[in-house]
């Protein structure tokens, strides 16, 4: 049933937008063929929040999650075109609002950096950029090189953004050895390296990983004494949000033999201009690094991005509000990583609901005001509570 | 990390208190050793030892009495020979290395300790093969050790001293030999050294070539010569030392008689005329009027030359004893009453690769005894085990029962060998092991004890018409009748029909039911039946698929029940068999007895079937459409292999027995091919690096439908004020499917049907395969077992608080509020460490189970602070990890097994109190325990005498050698936490352990009092 219900929805004609004022929700829709211009949607945006005379912000959560603004009738329609079939919208008092949150993975939760973990060199605080400049467009990095102002020259974090994006990682790690510069001399140890990069995959059209870096960390824990194995299963566990610290094979002709515990053996001695290089002993050329250091476009503080966006799909006698959600959710295709990315928002609004009342007289408040702007979707609503397959997402 | 800060105060006290009741231990080994390699039998303290290829040795005694020990390095042992009465052992190694392990007391218990190693004292740049020991032999007071060398020398090691102080070279033995025997120049290696049973001034010693020279060690001459012409194999010299029997490599043997030195049999070929195979190992005994001989192999080469058989004759009886396995050794028993001179064989003892087999030889027929250790647990490969805990009294006397049925025709006699005394404690609870095995066999042990004891045996081939249904025309009937085989043993690796095999077991200690899904998507619902009947077997098929055309199943096919009444012996009966369509093997598996339900989940799908009304009441079909691999059933390549294995060995035997003059044409043809492919496969050839891909899990990826888990559970899975019974299912890709029951009410049970309906559907963003699933109510204990509540013996849940759903994933554990299914607690292992999760079970720590059958896991023991539930898992880097519930931080973890250990790994099973068992070879589960209020381990003492007791040989009054212990000892005095347990037991349990210590008095010992007769 929930297949026949999913089917039905996609292919409606009109879009249901649920739109978010503050604590408020309101849901109407509108049909997806004639959506009409900006300036009537801002200002059924304006009716419905009852705050006719306010500025607002509008934008809308595009289907990898990121919010976007809804400013002119361009972007409008993309977000028109583009809801499948729900259109979240977040509505924003233009005094208060917040630029910042527009951006790659702004409607995830912040989190702390990486650079509380074990293992690195002293971290300090670093003031948040505050960016004066417009508004982030529809666009989306695939990988950045982060804490570049932490780490050792010679090392590199990179970040790579799977979530969002169909494409595979794409690398293969091997078994290696690295020298290293000691106290006591240099010495062999075991390391992992990355060995192949598969032509078109993430990894290699990032540009930031070459065939033979050494790999040194997985998501800020050291892989040194792990198998090949464990480190895979590693980057596995991580990969929906991997960040991997390298140290570039082309670096390593540099001078760069510490080793990221022991800052102090980063000696400057000429021996340490010894590769690292491994297996057969040879120095193998890295290939061309692009534009290397290349800051991220965006912030990195959410860089632990993790979340708990398992996905649960209510079945039965849920309530109302819960299954308009979980239609949403389920509309978001088979493969539900875009909705998941999500998912922490989402987690708050139901929590916000709650907090509201019981979430069935909300609903009931819903329908009610949103006669107005949407007419089919009260019917449309009433119709799907006697099917099942809900979904609440967290 | 900053919720670990946040969280502090009074959950780490407990956490605290959690990590005291973690301890590990590593404590009993059960089944049967690995590639055993020798054997020794001490007479005198009833103990014996085996030895393997990979250098352990654990000597048994009685049931529950075991040392184990094991070199470092890994060598083979060749020989193991016991010092009589003292409790040491010598063991000849391959690297010609010879050790003396001694049995020492530590603190009330004995353990085997390594104490000299001995090599052959020779001149620098000898060749090895003076310095090569190739015969061994303690003398009967066990202070000399004659070692007799391949380059035909024996040396002669004082072991008191350590002291090698005689030394017959094979020069002097030459030079000794009348001329008429000197024929060739050498004599070649010593074969075998035998100390005169008489006197022990003189040996026999054996040369390879056949001669054999009875020396005087006194007078350093030649006392007498015995000129066998064929290769000798072994040396018996009989106890009353009248005659020698020695065996040769062409199957033959011949008796030498001492006392009439005119007497000079011809060898004897048994099993003649056509050449046959090497006699191993040869006992002749005089028994009452009548000779008793006991041999291993000489069987005739070209028809049964692949037996592996040993020949019993006594009077006119005559039985070749057919093994599944090589003979590695055999001893035998002596039951024969001091002051006797004749030699009563009472038991022989025959190690053979794969088992230990035992046959008494005093009951007419000599029928087989059934050991009370070493039992083979792989006579079919072990496919799972299952491990139930705290069996009811009523359900263990009737499968007790049962078993007792099915061993009739086995000896009742008792164990013989009982050296040493066992101070474990008495069993505290009735556990039962229950092991699945490839011949669709299942058998439950007893898991309570030190030892682990065979109890019940229960086949479900007879339900399925198999193979073995069609037999091909056996060959007994042209075998004929001679020589007199009879098949022993229970080792048969081969199975009829792998799809037989049994992959999960679900046991309902309460209401005694049994359901086993096997290989073929079969499952069957067994009940425990006094006698033996014969009924109709009912199927009822449920098609995963949904009748979804697009898949189609390309695996094996289904079985095939037997139609009309199937008739079956006494014990599990399957009442009906549900089979799941397409018939992939089983992966999941759950019984709940108190609702009647049955959940078994495929790598497609998952199925709920109704045993009360007997219908299926829902299927679910969890398969991706793209996976082609779950439709193909690995099983049908693994059938061809092994059915063509078993009719390539029947046709080599067919080859044998009729004609083989012929070469084959093709050897020719494949051997050039062969070479061909050698030089086909140059040194250049590069070895691919060793590489893994990093890749995300993927839906697309194959099995992700598979179903690994399900549990039934009384929670809330719709709203937090109405409870109600569900069923949760976890697959391969980090789905947990809920269902809501509606269950009838008991009386309308009958007529309303069952409805299943959708409650939840959670999809793990990690994606990794769910391992577990369990609700923990709201003082976050699991949910009690089905059934647990109605007989009193747990209490009910908690219903009030919230209930929490546990989900172990490979990668990590989560936790989340029911029912909204909020997340609360969860643990990252794969991604912070890279181990992954291979086994996790829920586990109580704390009071050990007490011994009342009402101690169930130990919950309801009164004493509620001290049992403690904790989540155990298994990581594939073999690490046993302990987490505290529901905060799940890592409270212990050990190091169990090496991470290349992967049947160990995917064998592993914990028990409730904390124990787990894990195969460590394909015949031996190594018994392990993180609690430290539970553990299993042997405790026992063997008190030797000390050698000068023995020196002087005539002991006129020979005191019991193994029962000085204080009847407090005998009690068992397991240090922690124990003390308590004794202070429980009655007056009248300890008299009676007292006397029953007391009244097992060793038998008599024969060779002792032999050697004072004469």
């Amino acid at each position: 049933m929930a297949k026949n219900h999913r089917g039905q929805t996609r292919h409606g004609s009109e879009i249901e937008v649920k739109s978010k004022f503050g604590a408020e929700f309101r849901r109407f829709s509108i049909v997806r063929a004639k959506p009409g211009r900006f300036d009537e949607f801002y200002q059924l945006v304006q009716h419905v929040h009852r705050v006719p005379t306010s500025e607002l912000i509008v934008g809308y959560a595009d289907i990898h999650g990121d919010l976007l603004p809804i400013n002119n009738d361009d972007n409008f329609f993309k977000a028109v075109s583009t809801a499948a079939p729900l259109l979240r919208v977040i509505v924003q008092r233009k005094e208060d609002a917040d630029y910042n949150a527009f951006g790659t993975n702004s409607t995830l939760r912040k989190r702390k950096g990486l650079t509380g973990f074990p293992g690195l060199l002293k971290t300090h605080e670093r003031p948040r950029p505050t960016r004066d400049i417009s508004l982030p467009q529809d666009f989306r990095p695939v990988s950045s090189i982060i804490d570049v102002d932490i780490l050792p020259e010679t090392v590199r974090r990179v970040k790579l953004y799977k979530q969002g994006s169909d494409r595979p990682l794409g690398f293969y790690i091997r078994d290696g050895t690295s020298l290293r510069v000691t106290p006591r001399g240099i010495e062999k140890a075991p390391a992992v390296f990355i060995s192949r990069l598969v032509p078109g995959g993430l990894a290699e059209s990032t540009g930031l990983i070459a065939v033979n870096d050494e790999v040194l960390e997985v998501n800020g824990i050291e892989v040194a004494g792990k198998t090949l194995d464990q480190v895979t299963d590693m980057m596995v566990a991580n990969s929906r949000n991997l960040i991997i610290t390298v140290r570039p094979v082309n670096q390593r002709v540099a001078g760069g033999g510490g080793t990221l515990t022991s800052p102090a053996a980063v000696v400057t001695t000429t021996t340490t201009t010894m590769t690292t290089r491994s297996t057969n002993g040879l120095l193998l050329p890295g290939p061309p690094e692009p534009g290397s250091y290349v800051i991220g476009n965006f912030t990195d503080v959410d860089s632990e991005a993790e979340s708990d966006d398992d996905v649960i799909i209510e079945g039965g006698a849920g309530s109302l509000a819960e299954r308009i959600t979980a239609e949403a959710s389920e509309m978001e295709g088979p493969n539900g990583e875009a909705w998941l990315h999500s998912g922490n928002d989402q987690g708050r609004w139901s929590s916000e609901q709650a907090l509201n009342g019981s979430a069935r007289s909300e609903a009931v408040q819903h329908r009610v005001e949103s006669t107005a702007g949407a007419t089919a979707y009260g019917g449309h609503q009433r119709h799907s509570m006697e099917e099942d397959g809900t979904v609440i997402t967290l | 990390m900053i919720r670990f800060l946040r969280r502090t105060g009074g959950e780490n006290q407990r956490d605290k208190a959690l990590k005291d009741k973690f301890e590990f231990n590593k404590t009993v080994q059960h089944g049967f050793p690995h590639q055993p390699s020798a054997l020794a039998y001490d007479q005198v303290l009833q103990i014996m030892a085996i030895g393997t290829k990979n250098g352990s040795i654990t000597i048994y005694g009685a049931p529950g009495v075991e040392f184990s020990a094991r070199y470092k390095e890994v060598v083979s042992i060749m020989q193991l020979h016991f010092l009589p009465g003292q409790g040491r052992i010598v063991a000849l190694l391959d690297n010609s290395l010879i050790s003396l392990w001694e049995v020492l007391d530590k603190g009330g218990q004995s353990e085997l300790s390594h104490k000299q190693d001995f090599t052959i004292p020779c001149q620098p740049g000898a060749l090895p093969s003076v310095t090569r020991p190739t015969a061994l032999c303690v003398s009967a007071a066990g202070d000399k050790l004659y070692i007799g060398s391949e380059a035909g020398s024996v040396h002669v090691l004082q072991l008191s001293s350590s002291q090698f102080d005689d030394v017959l070279s094979q020069e002097g033995a030459l030079q000794s030999l009348p001329e008429e025997y000197r024929v060739g120049k050498a004599l070649g290696a010593v074969e075998a050294i035998r100390e005169d049973p008489r006197a022990s001034t003189s040996i026999l010693v054996g040369y390879t070539r056949g001669l054999l020279l009875l020396w005087d060690l006194n007078r350093r001459s030649l006392q007498r010569c015995l000129p066998g012409t064929q290769q000798l194999e072994s040396v018996h010299w009989s106890p009353s030392g009248q005659q020698v029997t020695c065996s040769y490599s062409d199957g033959s043997y011949q008796v030498w008689s001492l006392d009439d030195s005119e007497e000079q049999r011809v060898p004897s070929l048994l099993y003649g005329p056509y050449p046959c195979k090497a006699i191993t190992k040869i006992q002749r005994f005089i028994t009452s009027g009548c000779t008793f001989v006991v041999f291993s192999g000489g069987m005739p080469r070209a028809s049964f030359g692949d037996r592996h058989c040993v020949t019993v004759m006594h009077e006119h009886e005559h039985v070749a004893f057919d093994f599944t396995s090589r003979v590695v050794d055999f001893f035998t028993v002596s039951g024969a009453k001091p002051g006797t001179v004749l030699d009563e064989p009472k038991v022989l003892v025959v190690l053979v690769e794969e088992e230990l087999v035992a046959i008494d030889l005093m009951a007419p027929g000599w029928p087989s005894l059934t050991p009370p250790y070493l039992a083979s647990l792989h006579s079919s490969a072990i496919t799972c085990s299952h491990h139930v805990s705290a069996i009811p009294s009523k359900l263990w006397e009737r499968i007790v029962a049962c078993g007792v049925q099915q061993k009739e025709k086995h000896s009742s006699a008792e164990w013989p060998i009982n050296g040493g005394v066992m101070k474990s404690q008495k069993r505290t609870s009735r556990d039962l092991l229950l092991t699945g095995h490839e011949d669709g066999s299942v058998r439950f042990w007893d898991a309570s004890g030190v030892a682990l004891q065979p109890l019940y045996k229960l086949s479900t081939a007879s339900v399925f018409v198999t193979e073995a249904d069609q037999p091909e025309p056996i060959q007994e009937t042209d075998e004929g009748h001679w020589p007199p085989f009879r098949k022993v043993g229970c080792f048969d690796p081969y199975s009829d029909d792998p799809r037989l095999g049994i992959q999960k077991i679900s046991l309902c200690k309460f209401s005694g039911q049994l359901a086993l899904a096997g290989s073929a998507g079969q499952v069957l619902l067994m009940e425990l039946n006094d006698e033996s009947t014969e009924h109709e077997i009912n199927t009822y098929t449920m098609d995963l698929l949904e009748e979804n055309e697009t898949f189609r199943w390309k695996g094996h096919d289904r079985l095939i029940i037997r139609s009309g009444p199937v008739p079956l012996p006494a014990g599990y009966q399957p009442q009906l068999v549900v089979q799941a369509m397409p018939p992939a093997s089983l992966t999941a598996l759950a019984l709940q007895a108190e609702w009647h339900l049955l959940a078994f989940g495929t790598s497609h799908g998952f199925g709920l079937f109704d045993c009360h009304q007997r219908k299926s009441v829902l299927t679910k079909c969890t398969l991706h459409p793209n996976d082609a691999l779950a439709l193909e059933g690995p099983l049908s390549r693994v059938k061809s292999l092994k059915k063509s294995l078993r009719q390539s060995f029947r046709r080599m035997r067919k080859s044998r027995t009729t004609a083989r003059k012929r070469p084959d044409p093709t050897t020719k043809v494949r051997e050039a091919n062969a070479r061909l492919a050698e030089q086909d496969l140059p040194g250049e050839v590069e070895l691919a690096p060793v590489q893994r891909r990093v890749e995300a899990r993927s839906p697309d990826d194959s099995f992700t439908g598979m179903v690994k888990c399900l549990y039934f559970a009384d929670t809330f899975l719709r709203d937090g004020s109405h409870h109600g019974p569900s069923l949760w299912a976890g697959t391969n890709a980090g789905v947990v499917y809920a269902y809501s029951l509606e269950i009838p009410t008991p009386e309308h049970r009958n007529e309303q049907p069952i409805h299943a309906r959708f409650g939840k559907e959670i999809q793990l963003m990690h994606r990794a395969p769910v391992l577990a699933l369990a609700v923990l109510d709201g003082k976050s204990s699991p949910l009690p077992e089905p059934l647990e509540v109605l007989h009193d013996l747990a209490k009910s849940p908690d219903l009030h608080g919230h209930h929490s759903l546990l989900i172990v994933s490979e990668e990590q554990f989560k936790i989340f509020m029911l029912p909204k299914v909020n997340s609360k607690h969860k643990f990252k292992l794969t991604a912070t460490e890279g181990s992954r999760i291979r086994k996790a079970s829920l586990v109580w720590l704390g009071t050990p189970p007490s011994g009342n059958s009402a101690g169930t896991s130990g919950i309801v023991t009164g004493n509620d602070e001290a049992v403690e539930t904790c989540l155990v898992c298994l990581t594939n880097q073999g690490d046993v990890h302990g987490y505290s519930l529901p905060s799940l931080r890592l409270q212990a973890r050990f190091s169990c097994m090496r991470k290349e250990d992967v049947t160990g790994i995917s064998s592993c099973v914990f028990t409730h109190a904390g124990q787990g068992f894990y195969l460590i070879s394909p015949s031996q589960f190594e018994r392990f325990s993180v609690s430290a209020a539970s553990v299993t381990e042997l405790l026992c003492s063997l008190q030797p005498r000390e050698p000068e007791a023995i020196h002087p040989l005539p002991i006129p009054e020979y005191s019991p050698t193994v029962n000085q212990v204080k009847p407090e000892d005998a009690v068992g005095t397991k240090k922690r936490g124990r003390v308590m347990e004794n202070a429980l037991l009655t007056d009248s349990r300890v008299l009676e352990e007292i006397q029953e210590t007391l009244n097992a008095s060793p038998p008599i010992k024969v060779d002792i009092d032999m050697n004072q007769n004469h």
